[in-house]
């Protein structure tokens, strides 16, 4: 009787090293880059951080499948290294203490990950679980491409410019055109040669006293 | 009353004209410049024309990329994700962020120049903004020209030294400027390097384009105009020095930045694989712990072996990139890193623009001058028409180059449009001045200009050095050409994410050959013609006599 307690405890002791071990069936690595995260905020890892990680595995488990028979000592730590990455696995009391399936494991750390995280003050990249991809998440992205509202103002503000510029461009060419015409008339009322090109105003304004016309003839011509 | 010819404000807007025009990308990054020879040069006019076909479409990508700046984070920082949104983008994965968006979300580059896809409607929208600015910079002529080069000559200069400043505090920047300044003996002994070193002087000044002709008829008969010509020389020299202790720094500060990402991923590759303690490997224990983890677990470490890249400094130092690889890949790379990178990016790329302006408005003002000054023309339509009708040409022929192969062709344009026809171009200028029309008759002009006449430094120069140099520098090209047998060009291959070397096809080829046979035929075309007109007139007066 003595002997079959002795052998169900060796069994109940072994049986959880035999379900975590590297590599083995329903176990996953987890790797913590503790120090890249935080730098001099770091923490160390010991037995309470192991505690915490046991009880937020359990948290997502219970989350999860919503029965509440996951219990802390359901998750089983080991092989822990300086890197701090170890192994993992979740028991199922409920099933004569044999691993959880994987991919069950998979799905509810999957649903609690950001939780998890936050716990430990790490990041999707920092605290990795090495088979469980986490979905990134996409970059926001607004209904009009920014760059399009840029454009558009810009677009705006040269086209406005152009308009502008074209009709002054039209106005003053107008107003060239009345100019002249204007004083085309004004030259045929005073009946001087127009051959010199002499605006009449300035012979108008002078009167009789001094021609304009030959004052302004004599510079034409060349110094003999 | 006779119109006078319009004229520069002041003599300094004439000087800016001349800085802007020439103090642009080429500085940045070589490139070639068209010019016209004023009063009837149709060489000048065909590769002016080829130039400002193709030179608009840098400043469409300096508008995208201005206006993608204002996001947060930089669409060319981080990759995009693929569909189920468990990693990123394949090809991204395969080459950098940066490079992914210049040739995928930019370009859209197709994998040769035969697959010609369709026209990318964001880049159209792009080059028609560019077009736009162009037409609204030359509408007026001389009028709104000169003023707009204030802008387009002074504030690349505020924008590169804002970024000097910002470059030489840049961790790793020194390593840059280490590189610039050590000499390379073996490179400095090969040939090519000087050639190449004239070569950019010779087009960064624009000269044998006829934009500096263009420019320069526009100012009053009495300007000094050999103070000019020093000055513009000097200005553009310097800007370029300046412009690559610039370069040299963010190359550094990039250079270094890629080069501690290599190291720390080496580092915990190694620190995964052997469960290392965090802290225990850092860069300067690298190679010790590698030597030791290959002593102490010796398979698992020949596993990880290909994995373990070789990080080196000098390689990442190496990397020069020249043209759009440089303005738009690299600097982009080295601003994403760098703090409020949206601020630097708006300011480079505004830069960029500016220069990218300046330069266009000699393209069309070489273009246009000729069109404005035949009689002709003027007399039917009003200038803001003419000006309407050469943009929009240009820019309807510039939609080639927003197509998915259009980066292929740009290239071609890039490299064969100008490089041969402008060194005859310049060639014959400077022999039709100095032995045709006479040293003597020139001197004697520039006297009645500038009340001297010019020493004998400029006239050596004028008469030997200069037609030596450009003689070499013709004959060094053509048998560059000629030796290196068909011509290829560097395809992107999405597969692979690098770039893969790819022989043109036969109408590429064809192409190549119009181009440089359309720019450099004339000048013998136009000699012919004229030859024949005079002996045809004189045939007319003795058969009158």
């Amino acid at each position: 009787m003595f002997r079959l307690l002795l052998l169900a405890a060796s069994l109940a002791a072994a049986a959880p090293a035999q379900l975590c071990k590297p590599d083995a069936q329903n176990a996953f690595k987890v790797r913590l880059s503790i120090k890249t995260a935080l730098g001099e905020n770091a923490y160390a890892w010991d037995a309470h951080e192991e505690y915490l990680f046991k009880a937020m595995v359990a948290f997502a488990m219970r989350r999860y499948s919503s029965k509440s028979s996951t219990q802390i000592a359901n998750v089983l730590l080991c092989n822990v290294t300086d890197r701090v990455s170890f192994w993992f696995v979740v028991t199922d009391s409920s099933r004569n203490l044999t691993a959880v399936p994987g991919r069950e494991v998979e799905a509810a750390i999957r649903m609690s990950r950001h939780r998890i995280n936050s716990a430990f003050l790490l990041s999707d990249r920092t605290l990795q679980f090495l088979k469980i991809t986490s979905t990134l998440s996409p970059p926001v992205e607004p209904s009009t491409p920014v760059w399009l509202i840029v454009f558009g103002v810009v677009l705006c503000l040269i086209v406005a410019g152009i308009v502008f510029l074209i009709v002054g461009g039209i106005r003053q060419h107008k107003k060239r055109n009345k100019e002249p015409r204007q004083a085309e008339a004004v030259e045929e009322k005073a009946e001087v040669a127009m051959e010199n090109g002499i605006p009449c105003e300035t012979l108008e304004v002078k009167g009789g006293r001094l021609n304009g016309g030959f004052a302004a003839e004599e510079e034409r011509f060349t110094p003999l | 009353m006779e119109k006078s010819r319009p004229l520069w404000d002041n003599p300094l807007q004439f000087v800016f004209a001349c800085i802007s025009y020439a103090v642009g990308l080429g500085n940045v990054w070589r490139f070639p410049y068209l010019c016209q020879m004023y009063g009837g040069g149709v060489a000048s006019v065909v590769v002016s024309f080829f130039l400002s076909m193709y030179y608009n479409v840098i400043n469409a990508w300096a508008f995208w990329y201005l206006f993608h700046s204002f996001q947060d984070p930089l669409p060319w920082a981080t990759c995009p994700l693929n569909s189920n949104r468990t990693g990123y983008e394949e090809e991204c994965e395969k080459t950098s962020s940066t490079q992914y968006f210049w040739y995928r979300q930019t370009l859209n580059i197709s994998p040769a120049l035969e697959a010609s896809g369709s026209v990318q409607w964001e880049q159209a929208l792009c080059l028609t903004l560019a077009w736009l600015v162009v037409y609204l910079c030359i509408l007026r002529g001389t009028e709104s020209t000169g003023k707009v080069v204030y802008v387009t000559a002074s504030l690349p200069y505020c924008v590169l030294i804002i970024y000097l400043i910002r470059g030489l505090t840049l961790h790793g920047a020194v390593n840059g400027l280490i590189y610039m300044f050590t000499p390379k003996l073996e490179q400095l002994s090969n040939p090519k390097a000087w050639i190449s070193a004239a070569t950019q002087i010779f087009f960064s000044l624009g000269l044998g384009f006829g934009s500096l002709i263009a420019f320069a008829s526009y100012n009053e008969s009495s300007t000094n105009c050999e103070r000019h010509a020093v000055i513009v020389s000097l200005i553009n020299s310097t800007t370029s020095i300046f412009a690559s202790i610039v370069t040299f720094s963010i190359y550094g500060f990039k250079a270094t930045f890629n080069y501690e990402t290599c190291l720390s991923k080496v580092i915990l590759l190694l620190m995964d694989a052997f469960d290392l303690e965090e802290g225990s490997v850092t860069a300067d224990n690298l190679s010790q712990m590698k030597a030791f983890l290959m002593a102490t677990h010796p398979q698992q470490y020949a596993q990880l072996a290909p994995q373990l890249k070789n990080c080196s400094l000098e390689a990442e130092l190496d990397t020069a990139v020249q043209g759009t690889g440089l303005a738009f890949i690299v600097y982009s790379e080295a601003i994403k890193n760098m703090e409020v990178p949206q601020l630097y990016s708006v300011l480079y790329f505004f830069m960029l623009l500016m220069l990218g302006i300046g330069s266009m408005l000699g393209n069309t003002a070489a273009i246009l001058t000729p069109l404005t000054d035949s009689k002709f023309i003027t007399s039917r339509f009003p200038k803001e028409v003419i000006s309407g009708a050469v943009c929009l040409i240009n820019c309807v022929i510039g939609l080639i180059f927003t197509m998915e192969a259009g980066n292929y062709w740009f290239d071609i344009f890039n490299d064969y449009a100008a490089t041969l026809s402008l060194l005859l171009i310049v060639l014959v200028e400077t022999i039709a001045v100095c032995y045709i029309y006479g040293i003597r008759r020139f001197e004697k002009d520039l006297h009645t200009m500038i009340g001297r006449k010019p020493n004998w430094y400029w006239k050596i120069m004028w008469a030997f050095a200069s037609p030596l140099l450009i003689i070499s520098l013709f004959i060094f090209y053509l048998t560059d050409y000629i030796l290196t047998g068909t011509l290829q060009y560097q395809a992107w291959d999405a597969t692979q994410g690098q770039l893969v070397t790819k022989d043109y096809p036969g109408y590429a080829l064809a192409v190549i050959g119009l181009l440089v046979a359309a720019s450099t035929m004339c000048i013998p075309l136009g000699a012919l013609v004229t030859f024949i007109r005079k002996r045809l007139k004189r045939e007319r007066v003795s058969t009158v006599a």
